[in-house]
């Protein structure tokens, strides 16, 4: 068995809204309520859902970049959300995140020798010529050419930055690396490259990935395990075959059947769902769902499920958050 | 099979400081009445600027017509007034855009941004019809609560309710063709296949032809008949939708379709790729334009630029091995 890297357990971030003429607290955005999964090393967690169900909050949050309301988290046995000082540097080394957007999450005023140097300025390693060789061999890892190092972001198109963002975030050796929609930005033609050069580094590297993502085919090929969210808390969660195959909760029911096929002859029911997502700020009672949920009851109004094994077996974990399975 | 329209040869090119850009180079295909016609590539391949040429958008006064024609109904939209354009366009032809954000008017409450299609195309519409109209389409687009919606602004409605609002306002005046591009790539897969769904039905009802302009090959699968792929301003091969997915007679379309991640593939293993990138269009290729990334490739190729050559009855490929390179990797 491999050890788990990362145990997150009850997360919950809540963002105040500040409103009025004293801008006193009138409310929250309630982005994450209650989040628990376990990443074991080496392996792909695909976190899928929709915009607002919370997942970038929760990419975010792992890197300490939002300081969470209450829950907590161990990375490597410790407490990822009370290190502070050494510890903290070292801790910031292991956790890395690749971006969404290749245009914006590089400095354009920073040649890339500058981008690829910065993460050991930071962390004082070796000296300008170790620096030089070790962000051309990052560039050769990716694939770009050393000659690349004296060039500006803005030359390069969206799938050579995402490379150069890649690069940045391998370059000091991290175990965990947040992914929060990669390749989402990207052409057809070149989501398929970086996806590829992501499944060989986590390889050669034993990296672990927290792939975040709305396309559910991409995150399905690159994934070992698979949390669906919806309105900050994770409704279902097992291996991705299963989830593909065996969907439990209405929700990833339908988000399944609303990926449209590639294949003009598939003629598979569509299950389309009614309405939008609610509100994060006025979340509904019981079972969020419930809105929306095609089998929902009073119960589900009044109610709200817990995440529990819906399978029964020891050998493979089914957890699922609704009433009726 | 009527022929709503006719694009012929059709070339754009974008002005810079230095050059003339050619953007669309010798585009032909036609939309048949009442079918839903998808144009299918990655960025810059000219989709986008196929639909603004149709529709006589493109930004001033850089972008221009530079040939070929766009027969509607037998009159050619790129030679006449820009005054007869304005009666067709919204009218007879209508266009939805990617980001509904973008596309509303932030300033104006929704009531006035639809009707407005009803002053412009009806000016004979007194107030009650306008809004009693406006009610109307509304609802045909699936929207709750109308007469809320009316008086409200775009930045108060969700994205998937921006876009109905959109197709509400695009289908005002029932046009005989709408053009939609990119129209869900900015919202969610299930407010996706909500809206593919309205325009599906829509379509059923009004009986109007579709060009779907997109680069998501699953949508294209879903909701088309007829394709058209595009690459580096030139159609590289148009058919049915069953045989451009089932026997794609272009390298970039095989290449396309292999590199998406499919449900039934193995999980992690590596996906197929089509090598190196879009060419810059100052700097293509000689011969065929995706030669320098295309795994068949041959020396006459390099030499040769290939025309669109009909493969079967209705299949056109830009290729010259188009009848052997399939063969060779079966």
């Amino acid at each position: 068995m491999k050890e788990y890297i990362l145990e997150v357990d009850n997360l919950t971030k809540h963002f105040p809204i500040n409103g009025g003429v004293l801008l006193r607290k009138v409310g929250d955005v309630h982005a994450l309520n209650g989040v628990t999964f376990k990443v074991k090393k080496g392996e792909t967690l695909g976190v899928v859902g929709e915009s607002g169900c919370g997942k970038s909050t929760l990419g975010k949050t792992l890197l300490r970049l939002h300081r969470p309301t209450s829950g907590s988290a161990k990375f490597l046995s410790k407490d990822l959300f009370s290190i502070e000082g050494k510890e903290l540097r070292e801790m910031r080394k292991d956790i890395q995140m690749i971006f969404q957007d290749p245009y914006e999450s590089l400095n354009a005023r920073h040649s890339v020798r500058s981008i690829l140097h910065e993460p050991f300025e930071i962390h004082k390693i070796g000296d300008y010529e170790f620096r030089e060789s070790e962000a051309k061999r990052l560039l050769n890892r990716v694939g770009l050419p050393p000659s690349a190092l004296d060039r500006f972001s803005f030359e390069f198109s969206g799938g050579q930055r995402q490379r150069i963002g890649i690069a940045r975030a391998i370059a000091l050796n991290p175990k965990l690396v947040v992914c929060d929609e990669p390749v989402s930005a990207l052409d057809v033609s070149v989501q398929s490259q970086v996806l590829n050069l992501m499944l060989e580094l986590q390889q050669e590297m034993d990296l672990t990935y927290i792939f975040i993502a709305h396309d559910l085919a991409v995150v399905r090929h690159i994934s070992d395990n698979i949390a669906v969210m919806y309105l900050g808390n994770i409704v279902e969660y097992t291996d991705a075959d299963t989830i593909y195959e065996k969907p439990r909760h209405p929700y990833t029911k339908a988000l399944i059947s609303a990926i449209p096929v590639p294949d003009p002859r598939f003629k598979g029911v569509k299950q389309v769902l009614e309405g939008d997502i609610p509100s994060p700020r006025r979340l509904p009672t019981g079972c969020h769902f419930h809105t929306r949920c095609p089998i929902a009851t009073d119960k589900c109004r009044k109610e709200s499920p817990i995440l529990r094994d819906a399978t029964g077996t020891s050998e493979q974990t089914h957890l699922v958050s609704c009433h009726y399975i | 099979m009527e022929k709503i329209l006719e694009v012929k040869n059709l070339s754009t090119a974008f002005a810079t400081d230095s050059d003339l850009i050619t953007v669309l180079d010798g585009v032909s295909f036609d939309l048949i009445k009442g079918k839903t016609l998808g144009i299918v590539g990655e960025s810059g391949c000219g989709k986008s600027v196929t639909s603004l040429s149709i529709m006589r958008l493109l930004p001033r006064p850089a972008g221009r017509i530079t040939g070929g024609e766009v027969l509607y109904r037998g009159t050619d939209l790129t030679k006449i007034s820009l005054g007869e354009m304005h009666k067709i366009r919204g009218n007879k032809i209508a266009m939805i855009f990617q980001e509904p954000m973008t596309a509303l008017n932030p300033v104006q409450k929704i009531g006035d941004q639809l009707g407005e299609s009803f002053r412009l195309h009806f000016p004979n519409m007194n107030d009650d019809e306008v809004r009693a109209q406006s009610l109307n389409m509304l609802e045909s687009v699936g929207i709750s609560d109308i007469r809320r919606r009316l008086r409200e602004y775009p930045h108060q409605l969700s994205g998937g309710i921006r876009q109905r609002v959109m197709i509400a306002i695009a289908l005002a005046c029932k046009p005989d063709i709408l053009i939609a591009d990119e129209p869900t790539t900015a919202l969610d897969v299930t407010i996706q296949a909500q809206i593919l769904k309205l325009i599906k039905d829509l379509q059923k009802e009004n009986g109007m032809s579709v060009m779907f302009i997109t680069h998501d090959l699953g949508v294209i699968a879903e909701i088309c008949d007829d394709v058209v792929v595009m690459y580096t301003g030139h159609v590289v091969e148009k058919g049915s939708v069953n045989d451009i997915f089932e026997n794609p007679k272009h390298p970039y379309t095989k290449g396309l379709l292999e590199s998406i991640p499919r449900l039934e593939h193995p999980r992690k293993t590596k996906l197929k790729i089509i090598e190196g990138m879009v060419p810059d269009l100052l700097n293509l290729p000689s011969g065929c334009r995706f030669g320098n990334r295309c795994p068949y490739i041959v020396d006459e190729c390099k030499q040769k630029v290939p025309v669109l050559e009909k493969v079967l009855d209705a299949h056109y490929s830009k290729c010259l091995k188009h009848a052997s390179f399939m063969k060779e990797n079966v």
